[in-house]
């Protein structure tokens, strides 16, 4: 047992504030790739042919009963084996994007169903195509009651991000494992590491309370 | 992939273990947790809130490897096995915590009130009022929170538990085929998965008042 020193971090607060941003980095563009993902697939299984519908539905089937990891393994790894070879950060990002995508869509499938029918008839009778109904009337709705959990769940991205060091990429967890490599110091390491992610969390939340009170909703 | 698939049963069953203690671990947590932040002590809802946040707060695997790998510089040394089943039993304690508290406090205020009333110690209205009615309002989130809890396991595959995820990794280094390697762990999680929110749903209605 020897002794936490926490001065052990400051030559490395750089690496670690670089994987920091490389966090949020991550965060903000599977969070954007899951929220875009989340309402076509939504869309897709509520009003799309069969033939689209349901390859869509069994999608969300195998990402909802897997475990985050694995996908990426299947993403990085298995991918190569048919001829696919794409590099980390945007294997990192289209794992981490798909699989929230699939609970976002599971949360708007839900908004929009519970969109009041007379929004549609009311669009439809003053002359809105089924597509601009739901371009312009029925999602934009949707999006507002969901606000909330598709926040979460942004949330929930933010934290399983951390995921993503194990295929390679320099996000906050890897940095901290660079800099324990070469200082044999988990403790101080992997703290620091909780603590700027508890920080990014915070900013997340404020950011995600001004946005729902802009837009009108509230938890 | 008929050599190895006894493997991925026996690892499976690990999983499965993983996942059954820590949820024990984790209701018990979450119990203490939530009586805490509903008690009448500021200190006990403080220490509480502090854990909830904590927990929730920061990344599962990150706190899997300040127990593992950290933990041997503050004095504690855990096999992976244990850090694994402690790791993702308070982080997931966290979470329920949260869906316990949620359930009680939507038992309606009146409730409580009528039972105070009629004379009803705190104590009583808890235990044959509120509680009862709160555990069912429980079973779905609860529910939620154990699936997420099975599917989180395969994290502690990065402190080297041999469980589902591990021993797939395992066989990539000798079959070098990691789609049909990782697609047979993938299907072994999804029957498994899916058992669980099964039982959840038969739970659900099993005690729904209608």
């Amino acid at each position: 047992m020897q002794g936490l020193d926490f001065t052990v971090i400051a030559p490395y607060w750089d690496l670690l504030l670089t994987g920091a941003w490389w966090t949020a980095v991550l965060t903000v563009s599977a969070g954007a790739l899951s929220f875009i993902f989340g309402i076509l697939f939504a869309v897709i299984v509520l009003y799309a042919p069969a033939i689209l519908a349901y390859p869509v539905r069994a999608f969300m089937w195998v990402f909802m009963g897997t475990p985050l990891l694995l996908q990426l393994f299947l993403i990085y790894f298995g991918l190569v084996q048919v001829g696919i070879d794409i590099p980390a950060l945007a294997a990192g990002i289209v794992g981490l994007g798909l699989h929230f995508a699939v609970y976002n869509a599971d949360v708007t499938r839900a908004g929009i169903v519970a969109v009041d029918v007379g929004q549609t008839e009311g669009a439809r009778s003053i002359g809105f195509g089924k597509w601009q109904t739901l371009r312009y009337v029925v999602i934009p709705q949707a999006v507002r009651n969901t606000a909330p959990p598709i926040g979460s769940n942004l949330i929930a991205l933010l934290k399983e991000s951390s995921i993503v060091s194990v295929i390679g990429i320099a996000e906050l967890v890897h940095s901290a494992q660079l800099a324990i490599s070469e200082t044999f110091r988990p403790f101080e390491f992997y703290i620091t590491a909780a603590a700027l992610y508890y920080l990014l969390n915070l900013v997340l939340e404020a950011a995600l309370h001004r946005f729902e009170r802009h837009v009108g909703v509230s938890r | 992939m008929q050599r190895v698939f006894p493997f991925f049963l026996e690892a499976a069953l690990v999983t499965l273990e993983l996942t059954a203690l820590a949820l024990v671990l984790g209701l018990v947590a979450a119990a203490l947790a939530a009586a805490a932040r509903m008690s009448r002590s500021a200190i006990l809802r403080a220490v509480g809130t502090a854990y909830v946040s904590l927990f929730r707060g920061t990344p599962c695997l990150i706190q899997l490897f300040v127990l593992y790998f950290g933990g041997p510089q503050i004095g504690i040394n855990l096999d992976p096995f244990a850090a694994g089943v402690i790791g993702l039993g308070l982080n997931i304690g966290a979470y329920m915590a949260e869906s316990i508290r949620g359930a009680v406090m939507a038992v309606d205020r009146g409730q409580t009130e009528a039972a105070r009333t009629i004379g009803f110690s705190r104590f009583q209205t808890l235990r044959k009022v509120v509680l009862p009615q709160a555990a069912r309002l429980m079973i779905r989130p609860l529910g939620v929170n154990t699936v997420a809890l099975l599917k989180g396991s395969a994290l502690v595959s990065t402190i080297s538990v041999v469980e589902l995820t591990y021993t797939a990794q395992r066989f990539i280094g000798s079959t070098y085929k990691p789609f049909e390697i990782f697609g047979v762990a993938a299907l072994l999680y999804m029957v498994m998965v899916y058992a669980v929110a099964r039982v959840v749903d038969l739970l659900d209605k099993r005690f729904a008042i209608i």
